[in-house]
């Protein structure tokens, strides 16, 4: 329940239009520090659309996406922030940041929003590594001293490039990729790209990790190592987690707290228990199994 | 096993021989079909302004005869093809020339006026030195300096002459009018450059792939259509002549008693200044590279590739890929800038026709046929094109053998050889000794000299030739390796060992 006590990502009346085409329609949920959300739905509920609101890649057409890093913001803290223009403020306890006013870039750097891609993008011609330190590109340049320092070979570079590497080496055994650091991305294994795409998004050191299907195409063992780093992530990092996921089975084993969509509106939010047994999720997912509306439908045909 | 595959390897020979023949058969005809409207006729006025239409079957019986065979060579080369094993020394070869080859390279950049000049005297080596050396570097660092933006950030552009045009006039105008120093123009010229550069990149931010070089192009056009009216200016189409030439420390290069010779007490000799020029753009060119290879490794070039690899995964990775592609802009434009300034100075005299989209086009090749990316493959492919095109002057024994037909007959005879026999080196050898054979036939008339008269190209000059031998040149590199000469790049960082990527899996860019 600590979404409701404890939210790191505030979402309100999110609405996401495309033209006349309502993709999200006044969404509001909350995502809970350190917790496992899911977002699941049908397909095209308009769950990527959420991610790509919340990574910034879109501008959402209404709506607040407020996030609170370090120990939550009040809403006193929120309102103040939302009445002036700025991004992001300091608060009491922490950071808070409006991410509908942030590009995409700036949500990854400051408010420490990290993604993955439904179909994966990695650098496919860059070594693993590389891949990896791409994801520290911010830290490095201000350690280049924005190039300057770096074309004459400071020390300080040095150790910050380092630092960096010695990042990337932790995520690599930890994704057991190791051995591999020297590859190019693009000739490992699927589900080895899933997972470096995974490390890639944790050496940016996100407050919270955004995975759009992450276990798709995965085999059961594959599945299983991802469910064993995603709480790792959870555990030792203070990462939260929201993810997309079709694979029910990975859902409600490993979340806290899920939100389900259908066309672009939520239809139930809860434990995964409540949500196993709601009505509405049943009927989205199964299609209406009423046994009244099945009486209206032999009725109309006159059987 | 052998008996058993023998066979079967000779009836799919067999069998793929009526193929090539049909396929050869129709290259042929479709030859014939091109060649009737284009040379069968050879269009030429009379005294009294009247066209005759010469026929010339002979031309067209030529190409068909070409193409049949030409064709047949072709799936002789694709059908032998088996990797052999590499030898013990040619691989301690390989391995040594790539750990002392930049050394070497390097030691021999910097003899090559002065073994010239042992060699050849200081008059015979002027030329050598000018249009070969301070001619293919000015490529190199122009190659070098696109690379940054075409094989690093993935961005196509097609309009990089307009930022050596703007260092060009940068220095010209600036030493013209107010008569200032061309060491201090050198860097202002760059920095002009680079503020074009960025402001390019601003507009073309959004646009990707064939959008951003269609831009591109039209900008470098925008540059020059400037160039050519805005008369009061830049001169207008006239250019602007006498450009001061460069100094070293204050003396000029000249024959008077205040020039650098007499003030070393060498004897005059204008090669001094032409090999002052080479050590400047040899520096400037090594500048440029030393600086892009640093780059590479630092985030900031980290940045530029993963830009070419894919956009979207940088933005969520943190990386302001507005910033990153406008740096990307700006370098490269500022060793255009440099280069242009250099040019400049060299030539003492500027103009738009300088600055055509040829020369745009040309940057590019040199960039696409080095290999994307690849600094080495770059210097080869400068040397290789603008090399190339200089020494197609210099092929004067090629009008002799070609005016008098030996030439062609040599060519006709060379292609059938490699058509008839499949063995590569058998080929080869053959051709050698027929083609000796042509040629003595020609000259002790051992045929009938109407033989020859077929094959003769009266008024053939090699020079003329540059665009069908570098477009030709194009089409083979592309079909043989497809991405350029060095089609692997080396990653920016490694853990363990240096592994090289293949360039399968690098990007090219779409933005």
């Amino acid at each position: 329940m600590r979404w409701r006590t404890d939210p790191l990502l505030v979402v309100e009346h999110l609405t996401m239009r495309f033209g006349g085409l309502v993709a999200i329609n006044n969404l509001s949920f909350d995502v809970g520090r350190g917790d496992i959300t899911a977002l699941i739905g049908p397909n095209g509920a308009g769950k990527t659309t959420v991610f790509n609101c919340v990574t910034g890649f879109y501008k959402p057409t209404e709506g607040r996406l407020a996030l609170a890093r370090g120990g939550g913001a009040s809403v006193a803290e929120i309102e103040a922030l939302t009445r002036s223009a700025r991004r992001g403020a300091t608060t009491e306890k922490g950071e808070l940041y409006l991410l509908e006013r942030m590009p995409g870039n700036q949500i990854a750097w400051r408010a420490k929003v990290a993604r993955t891609f439904q179909n994966i993008r990695l650098f496919q011609g860059m070594t693993v590594l590389e891949n990896l330190m791409i994801a520290h590109h911010n830290t490095l340049m201000l350690a280049s001293g924005f190039t300057f320092l770096g074309l004459v070979g400071a020390p300080s570079y040095r150790a910050a490039e380092k630092r960096a590497v010695d990042r990337a080496k932790y995520w690599l055994d930890k994704i057991g990729l190791v051995d591999r650091a020297d590859d190019p991305a693009g000739e490992l294994p699927y589900g080895a790209q899933r997972r470096l795409e995974i490390a890639r998004a944790m050496c940016t050191d996100p407050a919270l990790l955004c995975l759009d299907e992450p276990a798709a195409g995965l085999n059961p063992r594959e599945s299983g190592e991802l469910n064993a780093l995603l709480h790792l992530i959870r555990g030792e990092h203070q990462t939260s987690i929201l993810l997309i996921e079709h694979d029910m089975a990975v859902v409600m084993q490993i979340s806290d707290h899920i939100v389900v969509l259908d066309y672009g509106e939520k239809i139930a939010d809860g434990t995964p228990d409540e949500v196993r047994n709601d009505p509405n999720v049943i009927a989205a997912y199964l299609g209406v199994s009423d046994e009244a509306e099945l009486a209206d439908a032999e009725a109309e045909i006159g059987a | 096993m052998t008996a058993i595959t023998q066979p079967i390897a000779h009836v799919a020979d067999s069998a793929a021989l009526s193929v090539r023949l049909k396929e050869a058969a129709a290259t042929a005809a479709v030859t014939v079909l091109l060649c009737v409207p284009i040379i069968l006729f050879h269009a030429n006025a009379d005294i009294n302004n009247v066209l005759h239409a010469i026929p010339r079957p002979w031309a067209v019986a030529i190409f068909a005869f070409l193409a049949f065979f030409g064709r047949l060579a072709v799936s002789n080369a694709a059908a032998k093809r088996e990797a052999r094993p590499e030898s013990g020394f040619a691989a301690a070869v390989r391995q040594a020339s790539a750990k002392y080859l930049p050394g070497i390279g390097l030691a021999a950049l910097f003899l090559y006026p002065f073994v010239l000049m042992t060699l050849l005297g200081s008059g015979g080596s002027l030329k050598w030195v000018d249009s070969y050396g301070i001619q293919i570097l000015i490529y190199v660092m122009l190659g070098w300096g696109l690379n940054i933006v075409v094989g690093l950030a993935g961005l196509l552009d097609l309009g990089y002459v307009a930022f050596y045009a703007v260092g060009a006039y940068s220095y010209a105008l600036l030493a013209t009018h107010f008569g200032w120093s061309f060491w201090i123009c050198l860097p202002l010229a760059g920095m002009l450059a680079a503020l074009w550069g960025v402001m390019l990149g601003f507009p073309v931010l959004r646009l990707r792939g064939d959008y951003l070089a269609i831009v591109t192009l039209a900008f470098g056009e925008i540059i020059r259509s400037v160039l050519v009216n805005w008369v009061p200016f830049t001169g207008g189409g006239a250019g602007i002549a006498s450009i001061p030439k460069i100094t070293f420390f204050g003396l000029r290069f000249a024959s008077g008693p205040d020039g650098f010779d007499a003030f070393f007490h060498f004897a005059y000799s204008p090669l001094h200044g032409r090999m002052f020029l080479y050590y400047l753009i040899l520096c400037l060119a090594l500048i440029t590279n030393l600086v892009s290879m640093r780059l590479r490794r630092l985030p900031i070039g980290r940045a530029w590739e993963a830009l070419r690899e894919d956009e979207i995964a940088c933005r969520s990775l943190g990386v302001n890929t507005t910033n990153t592609k406008l740096t990307a802009f700006a370098l490269g434009a500022f060793f255009g800038g440099l280069a242009g300034s250099f040019f400049a100075v060299r030539q003492g005299f500027i103009s738009p026709e300088s600055f055509n989209f040829m020369e745009s086009a040309t940057i590019l090749a040199i960039v696409v046929l080095g290999g994307m990316g690849s600094q080495i493959g770059v210097a080869l492919a400068a040397t290789f094109l603008i090399g190339g095109f200089e020494l197609l002057r210099e092929l004067d024994f090629l009008r002799a053998v070609m005016s008098n037909g030996a030439g062609i007959a040599a060519l006709c005879v060379g292609v059938a050889t490699f058509g008839v026999i499949r063995s590569r080196r058998l080929a080869a050898q053959a051709t050698l000794a027929l083609v000796c054979l042509v040629f003595a036939a020609r000259a002790f008339h051992w045929a009938p000299d109407a033989l020859f008269d077929v094959f003769a190209m009266p008024d053939f000059d090699p020079a003329q030739y540059r665009g069908l031998l570098f477009g030709l040149a194009m089409v083979v590199m592309m079909v043989v390796r497809p991405r350029g000469f060095v089609a692997t790049r080396a990653p920016s960082i490694f853990l363990k060992e240096r592994k090289v990527v293949s360039g399968a899996l690098v990007g090219e860019g779409r933005g």
